[in-house]
């Protein structure tokens, strides 16, 4: 293996790392405010995914379409927060758990409803088309290299919003004692409809960054909604930093997996078996990962409350 | 009562009249029409509705249910249309995976299946059944046919496929016949969307070309990464990797790509002709290979109906086995596993008026049959 070829995976795995960030912040920042598990998630990534496809081919540009998917995966979340979420929250997991899997076929097939089966496509701003050129010969797409980059903001702004504002002030109250803070007169409907939505908000700015990657399908958030619940696992349910540390660890041991264990295999097995058994145990790696972490510590690794 | 009254119809029937027809026959089409694998499924439908809509025959009746591209939803659909449908042939699935989860149980309980796509080596060789049909290929065979072009020119190939029955039919096939060295072999899941780790080991392999197979959204978000990667080396495929239904999706990024097909727009006979405007008068869009591969099928069991009485098993496959039908993909035989001998092709994908698509550049095989056939004794 090629020095190369070590650093561009290095970065594809912080790529896949920052996008999961993206998704778990929302997830765990919902469980840790709210202490509600939240299913539909991925729908409100594949809504920010569609809002900027939609935008993006209607107006032509891919950054009023980003704009677009920030606000319509916002605006999404406070909608399901007001009319379906608030009742839940004193409700138990399992109830949580049932209305929020409905709210995941009641958004897949309104997508379906509205934009139809066929994948919707998203091309790259021209500004970040192309590669760059790597250290040690590589080369790197540049888009792949602004959304490590968009990620690395995004967490830097929560970390500010949380421990540096009002705002931040009160989810962390709210984090460590719902009636207090209620008792000392903030408006908690208002704080839990404004977390969800930036919950929600985040998802979409997800979606709509991978859309110019992948295909815009319905059912796209789902994949990506089980890897999120296994960063927020691995880092601590409710806990931001955790997120961010669980989602890079994910992703680079998932990138890394696939690639490094055909190989160690095929010193063992000939090729063409290294690469059936090698890609099917990495596509285990990260499961067997979240095992061991929660065998030795078993509310993650920096669980948010004591 | 029931078989009573089945036993009755069937001898008015006969009696009435040995020509075409008068046996209704009830056609259960389960694919995908929706999700990532959507374009292919419709593709399917739409040219097997074609056939049927263009023989004008009132005693078809076909119904059609979306399999979400999952094998257990697809066995409940079979289940469902066998058991309270009453269907006599099923047919439509396009994913191997799905395949082999559904005929196994279809042609225990006396279903006839005619494959439309998905064409996996278990089902052609020695557990082929007299009920199983395929109207499209053995799935290594488009695969061969680029193992073989790969022979003209390129010494080390990067290969890669998803991890599921048809994968590694497809770099079996591939292997079968390429003479070069294999640089390395990959298996991907299934439905993958993000190719950056695969990307950059084709970046560091040394290979002289890549040999690609991932039909519907999978080859789709491939190329385009690939297209954004800088990699240089070309990408070649079977014919699903830059098929119609995916060409408008990839873009500019899937021009000059080589691929392998036993049939293609501008292949030159009275059928195609026929076929290729029909198609795109009713949807409105250029038929796929999968349309035509449906196409067939519906031909075929359009003319087996014709001849014999659905509920007649063995007349009706001992028909459907005769393929008497002009296929717009000139000669089509069936082998003695009841698989396709025909001929292929390679292609490249080319812009024509401003559309992406394919366009024959040599043949590659001609009466190509597949490497199970002897082994299936039934």
């Amino acid at each position: 293996m090629t020095f190369a070829l070590a650093i561009e995976q290095l970065l594809n795995g912080v790529q896949l790392g920052v996008m999961l960030f993206l998704m778990a912040a929302g997830l765990t920042l919902i469980f840790g405010v709210m202490g509600l598990i939240n299913l539909a998630h991925g729908s409100l990534y594949m809504v920010g995914a569609f809002a900027c496809a939609t935008v993006a081919a209607f107006t032509g540009s891919f950054w009023l379409g980003l704009v677009a998917s920030l606000a319509a995966s916002a605006a999404a979340g406070a909608l399901i927060e007001i009319t379906v979420i608030r009742r839940l929250y004193a409700r138990d997991h399992l109830d949580q758990v049932l209305a929020t899997f409905a709210l995941i076929l009641i958004f897949s097939e309104g997508m379906r409803w509205l934009f139809g089966s066929f994948p919707l496509y998203l091309d790259i701003p021209p500004l970040l088309e192309g590669a760059v050129a790597l250290p040690g010969g590589g080369q790197y797409p540049l888009y792949r290299l602004a959304i490590i980059l968009a990620g690395a903001l995004v967490a830097l702004g929560l970390y500010g919003l949380i421990s540096r504002t009002r705002l931040g002030m009160r989810i962390r109250a709210g984090e460590s004692d719902r009636e207090m803070i209620a008792a000392l007169g903030v408006d908690i409907r208002t704080l839990y409809t404004l977390v969800f939505a930036l919950g929600a908000a985040l998802a979409g700015f997800a979606g709509g960054m991978v859309g110019a990657l992948q295909s815009v399908q319905v059912g796209m958030g789902e994949p990506v909604l089980i890897l999120a619940f296994v960063v927020i696992v691995i880092g601590g349910i409710g806990s931001i930093k955790g997120a961010l540390i669980g989602a890079l660890l994910v992703g680079v041991v998932d990138t890394m997996g696939r690639l490094l264990l055909p190989q160690v295999l095929s010193l063992m097995v000939p090729p063409a078996q290294a690469g059936l058994i090698g890609g099917a145990l990495a596509s285990m790696l990260i499961y067997i990962l979240m095992a061991v972490i929660l065998a030795v510590k078993p509310r993650g690794l920096f669980p948010a409350q004591a | 009562m029931k078989t009573f009254l089945k036993a009755a119809t069937l001898a008015l029937s006969l009696g009435a009249s040995s020509l075409a027809m008068a046996e209704p026959v009830k056609i259960g089409l389960i694919t995908t029409l929706s999700g990532g694998g959507a374009g292919l499924g419709l593709d399917t439908r739409d040219g097997f509705m074609l056939a049927i809509k263009q023989s004008g025959n009132k005693d078809v009746t076909v119904i059609t249910e979306d399999d979400a591209q999952k094998p257990e939803l697809a066995v409940q659909i079979a289940d469902k249309m066998i058991q309270s449908e009453d269907v006599d042939i099923l047919t439509g699935i396009v994913w191997s995976n799905l395949l082999m989860a559904v005929v196994p149980g279809a042609v225990a309980q006396g279903k006839i299946y005619v494959s439309t796509n998905a064409a996996p080596a278990a089902l052609a060789g020695e557990k082929c059944d007299p009920l199983y049909f395929n109207a499209a290929y053995q799935n290594d065979n488009l695969h061969e046919a680029m193992g073989e072009y790969a022979n003209k020119g390129y010494k080390k190939m990067f290969i890669m496929a998803p991890n599921y029955p048809a994968g590694k039919d497809s770099l079996t096939g591939f292997k079968r016949y390429f003479k070069g060295t294999v640089a390395n072999e990959v298996y991907t899941q299934v439905g993958q969307t993000d190719y950056a780790a695969e990307i950059a080991q084709i970046r560091a392999s040394g290979a002289d070309g890549v040999f690609a197979f991932l039909p519907g959204g999978m080859g789709i978000a491939f190329m385009k990464q690939y297209a954004q990667s800088g990699v240089k080396i070309p990408v070649m495929g079977p014919g699903f990797s830059f098929s119609q239904d995916v060409l408008p999706a990839i873009g500019d990024a899937a021009l000059g790509a080589k691929a392998s097909g036993q049939w293609a727009k501008d292949l030159d006979n009275e059928a195609n002709k026929k076929f290729v405007p029909a198609f795109e008068k009713e949807y409105g869009r250029l038929p796929s290979i999968y349309a035509v591969q449906a196409y067939d099928a519906a031909q075929l069991i359009l003319s087996a109906a014709s001849k014999a009485s659905v509920k007649d098993t063995a007349a009706f496959t001992a028909e459907l086995k005769k393929a008497d039908i002009q296929s717009p993909r000139g000669k089509f035989k069936f082998n003695t596993n009841r698989h396709p001998i025909q001929d292929i092709y390679v292609t490249e994908v080319v812009k024509d008026g401003g559309v992406l698509t394919n366009k024959i550049i040599e043949k590659i095989f001609t009466d190509h049959g597949d490497a199970y056939a002897q082994a299936c004794k039934k």
